[in-house]
């Protein structure tokens, strides 16, 4: 498998606000992302992260500041870009090696040349033998495997994730969280991951990007420096909790964890 | 397989019983033929003329058809012009709406004005008849599709031809059946319709003509023709949605795999 080089990202002085005056999302962006990077973007509910992603993705304008990819100026989605979103966005009419196909069909590209790719993205996470079911037919974790293929199958440079195991249950969670670390560790794509679980930032990422609520600032950026590939043990380590402790005591000054009424 | 044969018996069933209560009920009320015939009369003045009946059945199915195929394909076209274009939507989309509230059935006697007293009235007013209910129907089906679909196609640089293709067409498909499916039925009522108001051929014509001679049982025979018609072609586009999506959860023969 030979991949494409990563894109590097650069946020500069970036805000979003919808409508006028309206709702700031975003203020005061700054953030580079080097090229084959694993970061977290991590926040509560409605700060904003989600939407620096659409911004990154070119599906939002921002209303100041710039982003660039690879040295581009961000004016639409960027080319090799990889999108997962938090409900798979499967078509139901297509079974899973068209659903596969779609990026592929998109660019009018060969899906004959596509085809060794997809199944070996397959085989990476044990969808071998689903090719021809259809989405409704699959569970909810092999729906979002399918989905993390399809935006890796057209070997992007940038693979925006936006909550994609926020709606698979805690077990399968842990099972995406230890596969989607073996996938980029095989290829070290740039990826950016948004959540809103401290345990899996921290797990999956280089570095974790902590957000305050709205308006979405980035209160602070930790590196996260355990050796890899990490194994869901590592969460017990005392160097993973130091992690969490520091974070939690970020959310608790921002008035977003409370012990006592 | 076995479940779609057992509902065809069930309703094989109920319309032979149904028949004979109808038979036995005449016959023991003595109800004057002319009111209300037994339905042993209606088949035999069925088939004392079947090419003549199929003749004209055949006549009204063609216009039926091709008012339907007409409300599909302009139906379609002004849904994915009003779905593209928020001007159109704001404007033509409202109009469709309140024409859609106007009795169609009152402007039949323009169309015999504009179009004469061939088969081309007939077939305008069936396709007016039922375009409503398949612009209705393909517009909400191009707007369901979800906006996470959306912006997948968007981040993939899907243009907008592509994206109505590829994405919001397949997506409006259980809709437009359902569009489809009561269209049918319209188109057949228009077509009728289209009959009574001036023509010499089709079931319409039958029904119309019987009734100036008070000819009951041949009314009844022209209807029982016409009832099979529209249950035949009722069948006809459940069958098409059969094979078009099976993927789609309201045709449930799919068992997960895992």
């Amino acid at each position: 498998m030979t991949s494409r080089s990563a894109a590097g990202i650069e946020v500069r002085a970036v805000g979003k606000r919808f409508g006028n005056p309206g709702v700031i999302a975003l203020e005061e962006i700054n953030v580079s992302i080097r090229p084959g990077e694993f970061v977290s973007v991590l926040g509560p509910s409605g700060c904003g992260k989600s939407t620096l992603l659409r911004c990154i993705a070119g599906l939002e304008v921002p209303s100041a500041g710039s982003i660039r990819v690879n040295g581009a100026e961000v004016s639409g989605p960027p080319a090799g870009l990889g999108m997962v979103f938090q409900r798979d966005a499967l078509l139901d009419w297509r079974n899973v090696s068209d659903n596969l196909m779609l990026p592929i069909d998109f660019r009018r590209g060969d899906r004959g040349a596509a085809r060794a790719r997809a199944a070996s993205l397959l085989a990476m996470t044990g969808l071998t033998g689903f090719e021809s079911a259809y989405p409704a037919q699959l569970s909810g974790g092999m729906r979002q495997r399918v989905a993390i293929c399809r935006a890796l199958v057209d070997d992007p440079v940038l693979l925006l994730m936006d909550e994609p195991f926020g709606a698979l249950d805690a077990l399968t969670r842990d099972q995406m969280n230890v596969e989607l670390q073996r996938m980029w560790l095989a290829e070290h794509k740039t990826v950016l991951f948004v959540t809103h679980s401290i345990s899996e930032a921290i797990f999956l990422g280089d570095r974790v990007i902590v957000f305050t609520p709205r308006p979405g600032r980035i209160a602070e950026v930790l590196d996260i420096d355990l050796p890899r590939p990490r194994r869901l043990a590592v969460r017990g380590s005392e160097a993973f909790n130091a992690y969490a402790t520091r974070i939690r005591t970020l959310f608790e000054g921002m008035g977003l964890l409370k012990e006592d009424a | 397989m076995g479940r779609a044969w057992h509902g065809v018996a069930m309703a094989t069933g109920v319309l032979v019983l149904t028949f004979v209560a109808w038979e036995v009920l005449v016959r023991v009320l003595a109800v004057k033929p002319i009111v209300l015939p037994p339905p042993s009369a209606v088949f035999a003045e069925f088939f004392s003329a079947p090419l003549w009946y199929l003749g004209h059945a055949w006549y009204t199915l063609l216009v039926t058809l091709g008012g339907f195929a007409l409300a599909v394909v302009l139906g379609v076209g002004l849904a994915i012009l009003i779905v593209e274009s928020r001007l159109l939507e704001k404007s033509v989309y409202a109009l469709i709406i309140g024409l859609n509230s106007v009795p169609k059935v009152a402007v039949a006697p323009l169309f015999v004005i504009w179009l004469g007293t061939g088969v081309e009235p007939k077939i305008a007013i069936a396709f007016l008849i039922a375009v409503f209910a398949i612009v209705i129907d393909a517009v909400l089906g191009l707007k369901s599709v979800p906006p996470d679909i959306l912006d997948l196609a968007r981040s993939l640089r899907g243009g907008r031809l592509a994206t109505l293709w590829r994405v919001r067409f397949p997506c409006a498909l259980p809709s437009l059946f359902a569009g489809m499916k009561v269209a049918i039925s319209l188109a057949l009522v228009g077509a009728i319709v289209g009959e009574f108001v001036s023509s010499q051929r089709g079931l319409g014509y039958v029904i119309l003509s019987a009734q100036g001679t008070f000819d009951t049982v041949r009314v009844f025979a022209a209807i029982l023709v016409l009832a099979a018609m529209g249950v035949a072609l009722f069948w006809l586009i459940a069958w098409l949605e059969r094979v078009a999506i099976p993927w789609h959860s309201s045709q449930k023969d799919h068992q997960p795999v895992s």
